[in-house]
């Protein structure tokens, strides 16, 4: 495996993203509307919105996650340049850091602009944003990880928007939630130890990604 | 010269549906042969196996020497294969395309310069976003991404497709370079005989056999 060959691949995502600016253009707003929604639908009770705000936040990256991941698969599938990997000397591991990278990077993006919004519609104060850091790191790299690896897998059997949910999100769960945790303690919204959850949210960083990196070639194979 | 390609009695399946139903064909090094047969008659589905894509149900399948049915990858980075897609981004460039698909196959920044220009895609195209081509500019492009892979075996499914007659002279070209170069060339054709086709051989499919087998002097197999 060449990390070099993964950078390539990670910022031809990215140079590909920032063309078509679909994340900025569509995925961003969806975002900012998510955030807006959830405010409305809890009334606008500050209180209620500062008590929720964590898990409302994890929530809302998992839905974007959703679109960002479909985006990532459906540039590959577009013209058949999956395939097309195949018959390169790259190695699968490379294509699929490669692409968690990329995941990653928008992700985190669209976190930090969300963490914002929420930050001032909700009325937050951070009390550890260390934690707060490391742990919205963590828990992206598990989500990118796991979403490269289940949307090649939802790739393959040819239903992929209404698959990938399905499969991903039960995966993902345990880390949206070990997140949640992290966060209310960082906003001093919840009574637990926010640095035994990043400890959680590590294990699954490194299970997804070193399971990804060695079924990914498989299931592209398969797909 | 060495087999290239040697299918005895290969069946592939698609799903449950056999697309190849017992194909035998050789091809040695430095042969350029048309395959060519009606919709439906397996000649995509050839060049697939050919390219270690799909797995060999039955009978016995070496390309490049290596035995398809133990191991399908080792074939692969010697392969060219352009499909009815291109493999391209739309929303990359020519110029970033070609050097994606360069730098995944380790070509240096003067090959994908050569290949660019080659396919005639230098100067103003070279930094035109690919969805923004024509359908032959856009092949042109693909074959640019191609080239610049320097493969041993080119598999080519309607090469000259939305091509002008300059592109179909400039992929004859090119398809005659490679196999002087020591490359071996099978591409797939609808109507071989519209082609000013630089095929020395014409193999027919129907119904995933080889039905004919027929060099450019007329002589041959016919088989049934």
């Amino acid at each position: 495996m060449e990390f070099r060959d993964a950078w390539s691949i990670a910022l031809k995502d990215l140079r590909i993203e920032l063309r078509s600016r679909i994340l900025m253009n569509q995925i961003a707003p969806y975002t900012l509307l998510i955030v807006v929604l959830f405010g409305f639908a809890l009334d606008a009770n500050t209180q209620t919105l500062r008590d929720t705000g964590p898990g409302l936040f994890w929530v809302a990256v998992l839905l974007i996650a959703l679109l960002a991941i479909q985006r990532a698969v459906k540039i590959e599938e577009d013209d058949a340049a999956r395939e097309r990997m195949l018959l390169t000397p790259v190695h699968s591991p490379s294509v699929f850091l490669g692409k968690s990278i990329a995941l990653f990077i928008q992700l985190f993006a669209l976190e930090i602009l969300l963490f914002f919004v929420m930050l001032a519609l909700f009325d937050l104060s951070v009390e550890d944003p260390l934690l707060i850091f490391l742990s919205a790191v963590l828990a992206t790299i598990g989500i990118a990880s796991s979403g490269t690896l289940y949307g090649v897998i939802a790739a393959g059997v040819g239903v992929r928007e209404t698959l990938l949910p399905i499969l991903l999100l039960p995966v993902i769960a345990p880390i949206a939630i070990g997140a949640t945790r992290a966060f209310g303690d960082s906003f001093g919204r919840v009574d637990a130890d926010g640095w035994a959850w990043l400890g959680l949210l590590s294990v699954f960083a490194v299970v997804y990604t070193v399971l990804g990196m060695l079924a990914y070639g498989q299931l592209v194979e398969d797909a | 010269m060495n087999d290239v390609i040697d299918l005895r009695e290969a069946v592939v399946t698609l799903g449950k549906f056999p697309a190849l139903t017992g194909v035998t064909l050789k091809v040695t090094q430095g042969e350029i042969v048309t395959v060519c047969g009606p919709n439906g008659a397996g000649k995509s589905t050839l060049l697939n196996l050919c390219a270690g894509l799909l797995p060999v149900r039955e009978g016995s399948a070496y390309v490049l020497g290596e035995n398809l049915r133990e191991n399908r990858r080792a074939i692969r980075q010697d392969i060219g294969l352009l499909g009815h897609k291109s493999g391209l981004y739309d929303d990359l460039t020519v110029e970033e395309n070609v050097t994606f698909w360069g730098s995944m196959v380790r070509a240096g920044n003067d090959e994908i310069a050569e290949a660019i220009k080659f396919m005639g895609l230098d100067g103003r195209l070279r930094k035109v976003l690919v969805r923004q081509l024509s359908a032959g500019q856009r092949r042109r492009a693909s074959f640019a991404s191609l080239v610049v892979q320097r493969p041993s075996l080119w598999l080519l499914d309607e090469p000259h497709a939305a091509l002008d007659t300059d592109g179909r002279d400039l992929v004859d070209g090119l398809i005659q370079e490679a196999a002087a170069s020591g490359a071996t060339v099978l591409l797939v054709s609808h109507a071989p005989k519209e082609l000013s086709s630089p095929s020395g051989r014409f193999v027919t499919l129907a119904g995933g056999r080889v039905t004919s087998d027929i060099n450019n002097e007329g002589s041959g197999d016919g088989v049934s």
